[in-house]
């Protein structure tokens, strides 16, 4: 018997049961479609995290109090939250490093928010209000629409002046142009010097949605918190450096850390430094993990379409019993009884495993498109607070294909291997008289 | 001597043919020592009541099973202690098998199912070989009908190609007229005598009937697993 045969014969019984063959493959469909789109989100939500990072520059060196690396810097800065309960981070600090002329270092913020709510003629609006100083939008890549973000002297002199976020304008001035309108932040009046540019809101740390105010008037006027000492606390202190090679990242931490264990003057080391690059490869971690586990969920589905395929089978041989009396008494070998129904089981694996493929990838692609979507402007506004809401971006790798598709080959050989060699071993006689 | 080498060996030669099953507590002896030749080109009738053994011995001579005492050398070839695919082989090879229910496959052309011993043999020309075997059998223009489509002795006429289209030595037919009518099963006897004279086809038939049974030139009579009567018809 031919390799050609077996298909032939594989096939003929397979189309026998056209709907029974049907949702069979569809087990294998929609398991393998699953690890598809699930990876491809993960891998998509990856993507689109260390892209947000790259764009907001990966020159830059973060400084977060709290004695274990604070890896999360990054997300902290817009939590909103503050340090948590650490508080050894001080503006002064920041001024110290600053003055410090360390070589390698362009330019320094101290940043820390809170929530502050805004009410204007036409609305009123929570949202995290951030202390920083005029370097800001240089060093984090951000475009200010309409007119200016505030300077170094309303810094200096801790200004009520505030620079806020596309949704935010929208939200408070539906009319207009917000700059040079006077909103109140906390009963506070403070005057709009500028908007920022649009950055699609919906994505991962997002400035839409926030406001800016030189730290000065953050830690005098607005949110006061200091330390016994009386510094002002802030939650982070990014520093921008001149490039991003590994001598400057390090030379530049350890100048930090220098300086700032000899002002801190405490025993142990009690804060972190912290580079662009470390956050994006704990970001990978965290993101494969997840990755890992939606496709180990998806695998789970997968694995329960391999049993519907070994039910099925087994159900198949039982049917067929006197067939393959009948097959066996005219001269046909183990093998030959056992490769048919191999061939049926692999069959079914590897279309669903295809089918799967297709859809899974179509599905990927389909949620990218309904993502392009949301990403317009005009539909920013649902997004609020998650930065993950609306748009779904999902990248299609090679691996999660080719691995499905392997792993529904295997699902076939593994989970149809019991039955074609019970098949197989069936006695000619008995299985004759089966009725 | 030279007369004796240059003879066929037997068909069939079966010394002592025991075959002993176990049915839950109680060992039942199917067959208890049986032994009988039959030479190239004979066509023999083996009848007897139910329960006396004759089915056992048709299985045994069919490779489809293995006796527990006794040997069996079919065309010269010792069969005893074979492996399952070994016999599978000896069925492809020199064995046609006609069954009472025809045990045809569903769904499958006629054409298709005279094929499927020649794809299990890996034989070429299968169509061509097929279509010679239903002409034979007189179903030329039958060929792609599926089992459903034909009448009985149809069917059985099929089941006949399928099991000539290897050229056996050996055809076994286990009551072949028995769920026929008697136009039909007159049909089908009269095309296993033809094909045993015209192709010395040695042919063994179990059956009930007297009347199907005198079509044989031997009658081999069974009874409590033992040969009861071994008689040549005149």
């Amino acid at each position: 018997m031919t390799a050609v045969d077996g298909l032939r014969v594989a096939f003929r019984a397979l189309a026998a049961n056209k709907l029974r063959t049907a949702l069979t493959l569809l087990g294998m469909v929609i398991g393998v479609a699953a690890v598809i789109t699930l990876m491809s989100i993960g891998a998509g939500v990856q993507t689109s995290i260390e892209e947000r990072i790259r764009q907001a520059g990966t020159n830059l060196l973060s400084v977060s109090p709290g004695a274990s690396s604070n890896r999360f810097g990054g997300f902290r800065t817009r939590s909103g939250g503050g340090g948590g309960g650490v508080q050894t981070l001080t503006a002064q600090d920041a001024d110290a490093i600053a003055e410090a002329n360390i070589p390698g270092i362009t330019s320094i913020y101290a940043s820390r928010s809170f929530n502050g709510s805004f009410v204007s003629a036409d609305g009123a609006v929570q949202a995290s209000v951030q202390g920083v100083n005029e370097v800001y939008p240089a060093v984090r890549n951000v475009e200010v629409g309409t007119g200016s973000f505030f300077s170094a002297d309303d810094v200096d002199r801790a200004s009520r002046v505030v620079v806020i976020g596309d949704t935010l304008a929208t939200d408070l001035f539906p009319n207009g142009d917000a700059v040079g309108e006077t909103v109140r932040l906390n009963t506070q009046p403070f005057t709009i010097v500028g908007v920022l540019a649009s950055d699609g809101g919906s994505s991962f740390q997002s400035n839409d949605e926030s406001a800016f105010v030189p730290l000065p008037t953050l830690t005098s006027r607005l949110n006061p918190s200091k330390t016994s000492a009386g510094d002002d606390v802030v939650s982070s202190i990014v520093v921008q450096l001149v490039d991003e090679s590994d001598a400057t990242v390090a030379g530049v931490t350890q100048e930090i850390e220098n300086l700032l264990l000899s002002r801190h003057d405490s025993e142990e080391q009690d804060f972190s430094v912290g580079s662009q690059a470390d956050q994006i490869e704990t970001i990978s971690e965290v993101t494969d993990t997840m990755t890992l586990f939606l496709g180990a969920v998806a695998g789970i589905s997968l694995l329960v379409g391999g049993i519907g395929i070994m039910n099925i089978m087994l159900v198949s041989v039982t049917e067929r019993t006197r067939e393959i009396g009948i097959r066996k008494a005219i001269g046909a070998k183990r093998r030959d009884i056992m490769s048919q129904f191999m061939i049926e089981a692999v069959a079914v694996s590897m279309g669903g495993g295809l089918a799967g493929v297709l859809i899974g990838v179509g599905i990927s692609l389909g949620l990218n498109e309904l993502g392009a979507g949301a990403e317009q402007p005009t539909g920013g506004g649902g997004a609020r607070g998650n930065p993950f809401a609306g748009g779904l971006v999902t990248t299609i790798t090679a691996e999660p294909i080719i691995l499905a598709l392997v792993v529904s080959v295997v699902i076939g050989l593994v989970f149809g291997i019991y039955p074609a060699s019970r098949a197989s071993r069936l006695a000619p006689i008995e299985a004759l008289r089966y009725e | 001597m030279t007369a004796t080498t240059d003879r066929p060996p037997p068909t069939i030669d079966v010394v002592g043919l025991t075959k002993t099953y176990q049915m839950g507590d109680v060992k039942v002896e199917a067959l208890r020592g049986v032994t009988f030749t039959i030479e190239p080109g004979e066509m023999v009738a083996i009848m007897g009541p139910s329960g006396s053994g004759k089915s056992t011995a048709m299985n045994l001579l069919g490779c489809l099973d293995s006796p527990t005492e006794g040997s069996y050398r079919l065309d010269g070839e010792d069969v005893e202690g074979l492996s399952e695919d070994a016999l599978a082989d000896i069925r492809l090879r020199k064995i046609g098998f006609v069954f009472q229910s025809f045990n045809l496959l569903p769904r499958m052309t006629a054409r298709e199912q005279v094929e499927l011993p020649l794809m299990y043999a890996g034989a070429r020309k299968r169509r061509d070989r097929a279509l010679e075997a239903l002409a034979t059998v007189g179903l030329a223009d039958r060929v792609d009908h599926t089992p459903v489509e034909l009448s009985g002795g149809q069917q059985q006429r099929v089941a006949m190609a399928r099991a000539l289209v290897t050229r056996p030595q050996l055809l076994l037919a286990d009551e072949p007229t028995g769920n026929l009518d008697t136009a039909s099963a007159d049909e089908i006897m009269d095309a296993i005598e033809q094909l045993n004279i015209e192709r010395g086809i040695t042919t063994i038939l179990v059956t009930h009937e007297m009347e199907v049974a005198l079509r044989a030139r031997r009658i081999i009579r069974f009874r409590d697993g033992l040969v009861e009567k071994d008689e040549v018809m005149t």
